[in-house]
């Protein structure tokens, strides 16, 4: 039964890559797209707590890296998403999140995410970019995911909700 | 009183590994990062980086292939303003005929863009190998690549270079059997060699990291003394066995010099000739008598 999970995971993961390098480059502001494979991770996160936030956040991290067109240094966008999917998954409550909290919490994973990513950059000199084109396109990265947060995050949430295990399983 | 004990116990555990999980999860990345930026081009992570691509490849392709109808609309209406008001001011509002036009421009369009390919094969003097875009790199990963759906089984391997019927698109840094992943030439790590049509002066372009109206690129003149004349044309200069670029192809127009006082030396900035908000067929050029899955764009034979 986990290892279905497991495969249904990575599939979402998959799927939101392959939407974001083949589909929303069409949609570019700036050549800024949304990052789905973070809102996966988020959705996760605010579903299933950081451990398995992190965990797939590393997964889908290292796709992000692999995949083609990907050619930056490979781990950068991993450990991106793993420091967001703990992150995110630590400011859940243990009731179910509001929606002001899904897009406060979006908002801030997209920032971390993206801000990690580039100082990652900054420190490998992979490649070297201005420091305001930085700041730029981080925020255009924030505005995309919110705009794409009530698209995505419901249907991401209830698929992980209902693969939740079955609550005997939880110990507390 | 068991339960209690029990639960704040597991409670503490879960604490507990969950930070042990992160630190083994960022130890993971650490070494990845180590292990890919350490080592270069010959990275122990290259073989999984061509399975992720055997994988993905084909995914992203088909993808692709779904969204391409679907994403030209929005151009047509741009670009095709006034054959709009035509259609419109003729069959009123015939929701079916302007739905066939859409598709007949499509077309259209296509086989003009195959025509220019022919053309730049013909007058370049090398053999293509047609491709499409089929992903694009997103900007938050700073870097300009986008992977095309030719590959290995198409003649395709590292260090070609892509063209369209415009200029120079890239280069060739990555192959699986499907597809392969291109450096544009605007990419912060991208260098060029060059020269100006006019003086013939040699020089290095270097990307500047922008795509979009704003997308320059920078020449750097081997020579100092040389003033680059604003609106002459740059075009490659070409290496040993066209790796990774062949020469003669046109990259763009001087847009403007500035001086340097610092270093003393004048810097061009150079418009490229080449779209790349709207790539989409370009051609890859490959050796004569190149076995390929498709049909190679022969250059003709000239007299």
């Amino acid at each position: 039964m986990s290892v279905v999970r497991a495969v249904v995971a990575l599939l979402v993961v998959a799927v939101a890559l392959v939407l974001q390098v083949s589909l929303f480059p069409h949609f570019a502001w700036q050549g800024v797209v949304p990052n789905l494979a973070l809102l996966v991770v988020v959705g996760a996160a605010l579903v299933r707590g950081p451990e398995f936030a992190a965990v797939l956040g590393f997964v889908a991290g290292v796709l992000v890296d692999l995949a083609p067109p990907a050619d930056h240094v490979a781990g950068r966008w991993a450990l991106a998403l793993v420091l967001v999917g703990y992150v995110a998954g630590r400011v859940r409550q243990d009731a179910r999140p509001t929606a002001s909290a899904v897009v406060l919490t979006v908002a801030a994973a997209s920032f971390i995410g993206t801000s990690i990513f580039a100082l990652s950059g900054l420190i490998l000199r992979d490649p070297l970019v201005p420091v305001a084109e930085m700041i730029q396109v981080i925020l255009i990265a924030v505005v995309w995911d919110v705009l794409l947060t009530p698209f995505v995050l419901p249907v991401v949430m209830a698929l992980f909700r209902r693969m939740r295990p079955a609550p005997a399983q939880v110990a507390y | 009183m068991e339960k209690r004990w029990k639960g704040s116990g597991s409670r503490e555990r879960r604490g507990r590994s969950s930070s042990s999980i992160l630190l083994a999860l960022v130890l993971a990345c650490a070494t990845l990062i180590t292990l890919d930026a350490r080592t270069g081009t010959d990275s122990p992570l290259e073989p999984v980086r061509r399975v992720a691509g055997e994988a993905f490849g084909p995914v992203e392709s088909v993808t692709a292939g779904v969204v391409r109808p679907f994403a030209a609309i929005p151009d047509y209406f741009r670009t095709r303003n006034h054959l709009r008001q035509d259609v419109r001011r003729l069959e009123a509002e015939n929701a079916e005929l302007r739905r066939t036009v859409n598709a007949s421009d499509l077309d259209r369009n296509r086989l003009a863009e195959y025509d220019g390919l022919t053309r730049a094969a013909s007058e370049t003097g090398h053999d293509l190998v047609p491709a499409r875009v089929i992903a694009i790199g997103s900007r938050q990963s700073f870097k300009h690549t986008v992977t095309i759906d030719a590959g290995s089984d198409a003649g395709l391997h590292a260090d070609m270079t892509v063209l369209n019927n415009d200029g120079l698109v890239g280069r060739v840094i990555r192959v699986t059997s499907t597809t392969a992943t291109v450096l544009l030439i605007v990419d912060a790590d991208s260098v060029v060699g060059a020269r100006l049509a006019s003086s013939l002066e040699m020089g290095f372009l270097s990307g500047r990291g922008e795509i979009g109206g704003e997308a320059r690129l920078d020449l750097d003149l081997m020579d100092d003394s040389i003033i680059a004349a604003t609106g002459d044309v740059v075009s490659s200069w070409g290496s040993e066995n066209g790796a990774p670029y062949v020469a003669g192809v046109p990259i763009g127009r001087v847009a403007s010099v500035y001086n340097s006082p610092r270093d003393t030396s004048r810097r061009a900035v150079i418009e490229p000739f080449v779209n790349f908000t709207a790539l989409d067929l370009v051609g890859v050029v490959v050796p004569r008598g190149t076995t390929s899955d498709r049909t190679v764009i022969e250059a003709r034979e000239r007299p």
